[in-house]
């Protein structure tokens, strides 16, 4: 929303959430980039020898990036813990995926990192095929994850969404296969939650994001000379300089 | 491709005492008077790696061949001193090293990746301009690479041809965000190096491929700040590299016809030292700029329009660039191509007397 208080400080829009606490390293508006990204953080990983895995994510469209190839390949060539997830919605923004690659079989791209195919609407599935992949990235090197998932709403603000598909199709998945409705079916038929229950963790996490928006409101806008921070951080003699041309020089330590 | 065996220098046996970035005492940013062992740029550079990656524990050397020590040699014992896991080679992947090696740095570790030409570095623009420099900016100083360094040999050998003669500083000086460094000898490059090394930003560090006097302690060189090599009071001449010592041999043509000039080593190409060079252009009146890229779009036409904006009242002639011609790097014209000792005491000839 570009206020003072995001992840970006106003300065990156959308696209860009981070949070260091729990090891979230952003969203990348550059598709692909992640992905080498994600193997240094690995590699980094490996060499602490704590345990951790990193997974990189990234869609159907990007999967046909080179740099996806590059990380394959040192990913496996130093055994890094490194988890890589084809999050495959069918669609690359306004590219169905039978349009844009040959084959679709993202998690057999690999060639010599081993793939798994999982239901990314189930989300049972999900947790247990990253649950494997954790052990056997800690043990055997990377992992690709493809995820059949699907997005329901446009790609961006300026994609309707249906120039290149039909609402049948999208209201088909939304009853057959939502991950929510599913998990909701599954909880009432094992009797495990009363529909009220439901209703009143839905009505609470409402509240909860509808509270995180106006909070997000009423943030003020950054600060005009937030604009120049954090291009550079102060090292060994220099400062950036802003429009206002009144360069500092850094004092050296 | 130059690959003529260097002999290495065994600077690594006696350094001084290595500080971290934040323990850094003044006295390390002094050269050290004191002579050292004659070496050429790629052991100076060797011996600033050992320092480096002595020095921190989490650094890391990676990029195509290094480990038995380069195409240059300038890596020679690093991967028998520090281990397979610390120096190690990377498959042929400009685009995935330098992703990775941003990945490495985003987990607080230094990580200085090299790119064996200066001209392979094509495939990585993406990874530098979107992600390294973008890192700390977007994530509200969540995350940062700051400890990426790049280094890449550039510049016309004789015989480079278009691919491996590149000299491409000026696209990346249009990206905020990282530092772009160029040294002009092997003592400057020692300092200069360690000093990228250790910025807490991520830095292209262009190596020039040339022989001098190598001090062997661990000492760090400012960045940012552009230092005086000779002082002049009827031109100023702006540089950097390589093709310093060039400009060198055309002041010395130029004194012996009694011009006075005042030559510039910028050393660091972004963010620039902008007021050495506006306080030497307003004592001379005048500039000229050298550099071995093609003259257009190149890092001089940068420089000139700051200083003309800044001095155009004083200025007595137009600012001069003798730069490479507006071709891709040619093989057996290359002494056509060059920016050479001639063309620079001509031009610097006819702005003293426009």
């Amino acid at each position: 929303m570009g206020r003072r208080d995001g992840c970006s400080r106003g300065k990156g829009g959308s696209m860009h959430f981070y949070k260091k606490e729990a090891g979230f390293y952003g969203g990348h508006g550059i598709v692909g980039a992640q992905i080498p990204l994600g193997c240094g953080l690995a590699f980094a990983q490996k060499y602490s020898k704590d345990e951790n895995v990193t997974f990189a994510m990234y869609g159907d469209g990007a999967a046909n990036q080179g740099q996806l190839f590059e990380a394959l390949n040192m990913a496996a060539l130093w055994d890094l813990p490194a988890i890589l997830v084809c999050e495959n919605n069918h669609y690359g923004m306004g590219t169905a995926e039978w349009r844009a690659s040959k084959s679709p079989a993202y998690y057999k791209r690999g060639d010599y990192v081993p793939g798994l195919k999982v239901d990314g609407m189930d989300a049972l599935a999900v947790k247990q095929a990253c649950k494997f992949a954790k052990e056997h990235a800690l043990k055997n090197g990377p992992i690709i994850l493809e995820m059949d998932t699907y997005r329901y709403h446009g790609h961006s603000m300026s994609d309707p969404g249906s120039t290149y598909r039909t609402r049948d199709e999208i209201s088909g998945v939304r009853q057959e296969r939502d991950p929510v409705e599913r998990i909701r079916k599954l909880l009432m038929s094992l009797e495990l939650a009363t529909e009220k229950e439901l209703k009143d963790i839905e009505k609470q996490v409402r509240k909860e994001v509808d509270e995180a928006i106006a909070q997000a409101k009423e943030s003020p806008m950054p600060d005009p000379s937030e604009l120049f921070t954090n291009v550079y951080v102060k090292g060994l003699g220099a400062e950036s300089f802003g429009a206002d041309r009144k360069e500092v020089r850094t004092v050296l330590p | 491709m130059a690959s003529a065996l260097r002999r290495l220098g065994s600077a690594a046996a006696r350094r001084g005492l290595s500080t971290a970035c934040e323990d850094t005492k003044k006295s390390l940013f002094q050269l050290p008077q004191a002579g050292g062992k004659s070496s050429n740029l790629c052991s100076a550079i060797n011996q600033a790696l050992h320092i480096a990656l002595e020095s921190d524990p989490r650094s890391y050397l990676f990029g195509e061949d290094v480990s038995f020590g380069g195409v240059f040699r300038c890596t020679t014992g690093l991967a028998d001193r520090y281990g397979k896991s610390r120096v190690f080679n990377t498959p042929l992947c400009e685009q995935g090293i330098v992703g990775f090696g941003i990945g490495l740095a985003a987990m607080g570790n230094r990580a200085i990746a090299e790119i064996q030409f200066a001209d392979y570095i094509f495939p990585a623009f993406d990874q530098i301009v979107n992600e390294a420099s973008k890192f700390r900016y977007r994530s509200g100083n969540q995350f940062n690479c700051g400890g990426l360094t790049i280094r890449a040999p550039y510049g016309a050998v004789g015989h480079g041809g278009h691919y491996h003669s590149q000299s491409p500083e000026a696209f990346f000086c249009h990206v905020p965000g990282i530092k772009v460094v160029i040294p002009r000898s092997p003592r400057q490059a020692k300092g200069l190096l360690l000093s990228c090394i250790r910025d807490p930003n991520p830095v292209v560090f262009f190596e020039p491929k040339a022989i001098e006097e190598v001090p062997e302690e661990d000492y760090m060189l400012p960045l940012s700040e552009a230092e005086v090599i000779r002082e002049g009071s009827d031109i100023t001449v702006v540089g950097w590299g390589a093709q310093l010592s060039i400009m060198e041999q055309a002041c010395a043509g130029a004194e012996k016809e009694g011009i006075s000039c005042e030559l510039i080593d910028l050393k660091t190409l972004i963010p620039w030292d902008k007021e050495t060079v506006e306080a030497s252009v307003r004592k001379t009146g005048r500039l000229l700029i050298s550099h071995e890229a093609p003259v257009t779009g190149g890092f001089g036409a940068e420089i000139s329009a700051s200083i003309v904006e800044r001095c155009f009242l004083r200025l007595e002639a137009p600012v001069a660039r003798i730069c490479g011609l507006d071709t891709p790097f040619p093989l057996v014209f290359e002494p056509f191509y060059m920016p050479t000792k001639n063309k620079i005491l001509d031009a610097i000839k006819a702005t003293v007397n426009y």
